[in-house]
């Protein structure tokens, strides 16, 4: 009897969600839009015209501006993922190559010093594939220590350049801060990524790779795929990506910091794991990534208007990325 | 009460909502009588095996046990009733010792020890690992626990699936024991040289009902397929005159003292296009060793191999797989993605080159994987996740993929092991239409009367060495298991 057969109404439903897993999400992140319209009416939805009606699409070309560095890396968490793996080194790559661009800009110039900080992503990148792919380190500690040593080097690294000051490459902060009609210029950067992400996952021989290295490496090894070539591959591009979201980030925040991007490597996590990307590999989707930092943006502003102490913002942020995940693992039987 | 049977399932039904998996299944065993329960793949067995040890509850119908009407509805009721499950994956919890796992059960120790030396274990420690015993060792103490259990009737799923000859012969020497003494026993199981030597009477199952009991007499292996199937298949020999022109000029592969170590000693054999050569070994004679080597997952520690007359080394299964190898291992959990699509799975090799890792061709993969999935029959109603497959099938899928890539050399292990007979006859024609259309297949299987319908001519190795090559014709089973047993060596060196 093939499995299909025993199942409940229930299992089936859930298996629907689960092969359509942007269903509940999309309806999960309108939901929150609708408690966050009922908390400060006309927030998103202006019944007055005029002044509120730029309120709203000031709201939303906001979460949207925000929400793309967050997708960005969390494409990274997604692809890494895929193959049962995580890269935590990109928010210290992101920190890295911004800062690196910064200081850079005004003594080699912008085409160069952005070239020199997408290299610096890629070096690490391809150091974690050297360690995953073929030392067989477990990602999660080779990320988090070429993460620690990235940090390190950037400390060094900012004694010498001290004096020489920064810059934010104008090209940068129009992207990162500009506007074209109403929504966010990074858009311009993000929708033909998220377009090259999606048909990479889906239409192309690496990204199938990705699937079978997550879902069984034996069969992928006995079908003649070299996993260490993938892995190299896979985690050299995700310091490219987390390289070239530091840029972005750079010109949205435009503050170069020894921290900067940091603070996105865990909500990048989320991101993918609310979106529907099992941990342990074989099962993610990018869209459901961009709905996750769509989601998660939106709760960070709910929490926001609750004016809470940070404190209790940030327990309570942790507090509903938990619920909704294991509430989402439930729905859809992924885990 | 002696007239009444120990176990007596009837009118049994189930449905899994419009499915009908079970519509009207009976099975009677009686005090010292071991009953076959037979049904090709999707017949209901495991529903009705389900059924009857309490993992699931039936529609409709009733299950006595002595007479008791036997409200089993879970394993542990259904174990307190007297009956006892051993099924073909062991039970036993991979990280605690023999002791630890005995405690879990609730088995005494000293039969359970009694057991274990009757089926042939020597030197087990109850502080062994399981994690570090054998999976034919494992299947054993699995036996032995059921049977120090003194249940009143055990139910065996396949569990001789894979054991080396040698155990199989000890399982069926003790289980027929054990039955005389009155105990009642249901085998579930494909082996029909297993069943006519163990069992009483066979029962089949098709399509959800019970539709023959027979008793077990010479010919009631053409008679049980019949009822499986409603037809039979006879595969003759292919003529002596095409084999010799097939057998001429260069072969495929060429495989000299080759060795592996410790277990593959000197291996051997020419295997020629067109040609299908068995391998026949008791488990753990180095064959496993031999596929390892020749799919590039193992390097091998002397001998040669040639492809056309070329020397090779394969150093990863690519390197195979670009020499025209295509590896079929045993265990279909190692060869599949699960999870993923039965087109995903078959078209896996594919992309897994480095300069086909672009924009895959989606018009070339869907015909390919159309023209495999056709030309296997696959049933493809669960296709969006191979795990959703049945076992056959799945092994189709494995199969399947490299008839997508094209085949050249294909290395068969144990492909027919645990699926159904319906399957099963698929899978030879299909192997010997393989090589009349030019494939060279190296076919190993646990099951010997399999050789002479699948194959041409097979090696036989004992020991980790080649020990007899044996003409399909001559390949009876009594000679096969003579010579797997290393015997027609012995009498050579007298």
């Amino acid at each position: 009897m093939s499995m299909a057969d025993t199942d409940t109404p229930l299992v089936r439903f859930g298996r629907v969600l689960r092969d359509n897993p942007m269903i509940p999400l999309i309806a999960f992140l309108l939901l929150l839009i609708a408690v966050l319209e009922v908390m400060r009416p006309g927030i998103v939805m202006p019944f007055r015209i005029g002044r509120d009606g730029l309120i709203s699409s000031f709201w939303l070309g906001n979460l949207i501006k925000f929400a793309i560095p967050l997708a960005m890396l969390a494409a990274c968490q997604v692809l890494t993922m895929l193959t049962a793996g995580i890269d935590l080194s990109v928010g210290v790559v992101a920190t890295v190559s911004a800062f690196v661009c910064a200081t850079l800009s005004s003594i080699w110039g912008v085409p160069q010093a952005v070239m020199m900080a997408l290299a610096c992503g890629l070096v690490v990148g391809l150091v974690n594939g050297f360690g995953v792919g073929i030392v067989r380190v477990h990602p999660l500690i080779m990320t988090l220590g070429t993460g620690l040593i990235a940090t390190g080097c950037l400390q060094v690294y900012q004694r010498y350049v001290i004096n020489a000051g920064s810059e934010i490459p104008a090209f940068l902060e129009w992207l990162g801060t500009g506007r074209t009609m109403g929504m966010p210029n990074g858009l311009f950067l993000f929708l033909p990524f998220a377009a090259f992400i999606l048909w990479l996952m889906r239409y192309t021989g690496f990204g199938r790779n990705l699937f079978a290295l997550g879902s069984n490496e034996t069969a992928a090894k006995l079908s003649g795929v070299k996993s260490w070539q993938v892995l190299m591959a896979l985690y050299a591009l995700s310091g490219l990506i987390a390289a070239l979201t530091g840029l972005l980030y750079l010109g949205m925040i435009r503050a170069p910091s020894l921290s900067l991007a940091n603070p996105l490597l865990l909500p990048s996590v989320a991101a993918a794991v609310i979106g529907g990307t099992s941990i342990f590999g074989g099962r993610g989707s990018f869209a459901g990534a961009i709905v996750g930092a769509l989601i998660l943006r939106v709760l960070d502003t709910m929490l926001t208007l609750l004016q809470m102490p940070e404190g209790a913002r940030t327990a309570l942020f942790g507090l509903i990325i938990l619920a909704v995940t294991a509430l989402y693992v439930r729905i859809t039987g992924t885990r | 009460m002696t007239d009444t049977p120990l176990l007596d399932a009837s009118g049994v039904a189930k449905s899994f909502g419009a499915v009908k998996a079970l519509t009207d299944a009976r099975l009677t065993v009686a005090r010292g009588e071991v009953v076959a329960l037979m049904g090709a793949n999707g017949a209901g067995k495991s529903t009705f095996v389900k059924i009857l040890t309490g993992a699931l509850r039936p529609d409709r119908g009733r299950v006595l046990i002595r007479g008791q009407e036997a409200r089993v509805g879970s394993p542990r009721g259904a174990r307190r009733s007297g009956l006892v499950p051993v099924y073909q994956e062991p039970s036993l919890i991979p990280d605690l010792d023999v002791m630890d796992n005995l405690r879990l059960g609730d088995t005494p120790v000293d039969p359970f020890r009694h057991w274990v030396e009757a089926l042939g274990i020597k030197g087990l420690r109850l502080t062994d690992l399981i994690g570090d015993l054998p999976l034919a060792t494992l299947r054993i103490l699995d036996l032995a626990r059921a049977l120090a259990a003194e249940p009143d009737v055990l139910l065996l799923d396949e569990m001789t699936a894979a054991l080396p000859t040698d155990l199989v012969e000890r399982v069926l020497e003790t289980v027929r024991a054990k039955a005389d003494a009155g105990l009642g026993v249901i085998y579930v199981s494909h082996r029909f040289t297993e069943i006519s030597r163990l069992c009483d009477r066979a029962t089949v199952l098709r399509d959800g009902r019970t539709v023959g009991e027979l008793p077990i007499e010479p010919g009631v292996e053409d008679r049980a397929v019949e009822l499986m199937l409603g037809e039979t298949i006879d595969l003759g020999q292919r003529d002596a005159a095409t084999l010799q022109a097939v057998r001429r000029g260069t072969p495929r592969l060429a495989v000299r003292g080759l060795a592996a170590a410790p277990k593959l000693q000197d291996v051997s054999f020419d295997l020629h296009a067109g040609e299908v050569l068995g391998v026949v070994a008791l488990e753990g004679q180095g064959q496993d060793e031999l596929f390892d080597v020749l799919a590039g997952f193992r390097k091998p520690t002397g001998g040669t191999v040639s492809v056309d007359g070329q020397a090779a080394s394969f150093a990863h299964p690519a390197d195979a797989i670009a020499a025209g190898l295509s590896y079929v291992p045993g265990n279909r959990a190692e060869a599949l993605l699960a999870q993923r699509s039965v087109r995903e799975n078959i078209a896996l090799p594919f992309s897994a080159r480095m300069r086909d890792w672009g924009p895959l061709r989606l018009r070339h993969e869907r015909a390919r994987v159309a023209h495999a999935i056709e030309k296997l029959q696959i049933d493809t109603r669960a296709q969006g996740e191979v795990q959703r497959l049945s076992g056959g099938n799945q092994q189709k899928v494995t199969i399947g993929r490299w008839l997508a890539t094209g085949v050249e050399t294909l290395l068969l292990f144990d492909p027919t092991r645990g699926i159904d007979v319906r399957t099963k006859r698929q899978i030879y024609p299909l192997v010997r239409e393989l090589a009349e259309q030019g494939a060279a297949v190296l076919f190993y299987t646990s099951e010997l009367a399999e050789v002479p319908l699948a194959c041409d001519r097979a090696v036989v190795i004992f020991g980790g060495r080649v020990v007899d090559v044996i003409e399909a014709g001559a390949a009876d089973e009594a000679t096969l298991m003579r010579a797997a047993y290393g015997l027609t060596a012995q009498e050579g060196a007298a």
